[in-house]
């Protein structure tokens, strides 16, 4: 092995575990967390820094492959819906009326109520 | 124009997902790109919808790489909560407003609050987001403005 093969083989392994080391913290954020709201965040550290570690360790495995650019479209695609799944799931548990305990001190802002189909159609298209 | 690159970037799409050059896989490959712009023509036909992407590439670019640096921070930050005997925990929720006119703008502003760990878009709403931070700091809505700015800046680079 060339002295640039070995570095790229040991960067992609650092890679890989350091994402590694991610996923498990979310884990056992998820894991240690005391409720729903602090959880959420416990498994964001798993699909930001884990996915993108474990994804660029992988690229660095396979060179440059189709195989990498496959890695690459995966991590395009967790990139954009890992956050959407994320707001789906923390919105839906607002809209039931669940509320996160809130630090002493602090006082948490309340949704606007909805008024009606025709309002929430308009919601967020204020831009448009 | 438009359908040729169309076509052209989605049969480049299926030649980099096969990597095989067997006559009949190119030919399949021809066959689903064709049905595929024949399906978006019609649908196209039915509501005219359009996703518009007015945003630089060179800014966004940047963009890109200035969220990286913070997702690492924050990831950091959060890893540091969770592994500490006591998990010190100052969870909030709260408002943030908005700069971007445009929903995509918008929408990367709101997705880039929750791919930074320690902080999550809950619900949007007229001129602004509800937030949910794990640890909350009196910087935070300071750090939020900056990323408003940022997003904001990478939208009227376009020229929309």
């Amino acid at each position: 092995m060339s002295p640039f093969a070995v570095l790229l083989e040991l960067l992609s392994w650092a890679l890989i575990l350091a994402g590694s080391g991610f996923v498990f913290v979310g884990a056992l954020g998820i894991w240690r967390l005391p409720d729903f709201w602090a959880r959420l965040h416990g498994a964001s550290v798993t699909e930001s820094a884990g996915m993108i570690l474990l994804i660029a360790g992988m690229c660095l495995q396979s060179g440059l492959t189709l195989v990498t650019v496959k890695l690459i479209i995966i991590g395009v695609f967790l990139f954009i819906t890992g956050p959407a799944a994320t707001h789906a799931v923390a919105n839906a548990a607002l809209m039931t009326g669940w509320r996160p305990k809130e630090a002493e001190g602090l006082v948490g802002a309340e949704p606007e109520p909805l008024l009606d189909e025709e309002a929430q159609g308009v919601r967020g298209k204020t831009g448009a | 124009m438009r359908k040729v690159l169309a076509l052209a970037s989605l049969f480049a799409l299926w030649l980099l997902m096969s990597g095989l050059f067997k006559p009949l896989l190119i030919g399949l490959g021809l066959v689903s790109v064709l049905a595929v712009a024949w399906l978006t023509g019609r649908m196209d036909r039915q509501d005219g919808d359009r996703l518009e992407l007015r945003l630089s590439p060179l800014g966004m670019g940047r963009y890109l790489l200035w969220l990286m640096g913070e997702i690492a921070r924050a990831n950091w930050a959060v890893t540091r909560i969770i592994l500490a005997r006591d998990m010190p925990l100052r969870q909030h929720l709260f408002r943030t407003p908005f700069s971007q006119k445009s929903d995509l703008g918008q929408v990367i502003f709101a997705n880039s609050i929750t791919l930074t760990p320690g902080t999550i878009t809950v619900e949007t709403e007229r001129g602004g987001f509800l937030v949910h931070a794990l640890d909350y700091s009196e910087g935070d809505a300071a750090a939020l403005a900056e990323m408003d700015r940022r997003v904001a800046a990478v939208e009227s680079g376009g020229g929309g």
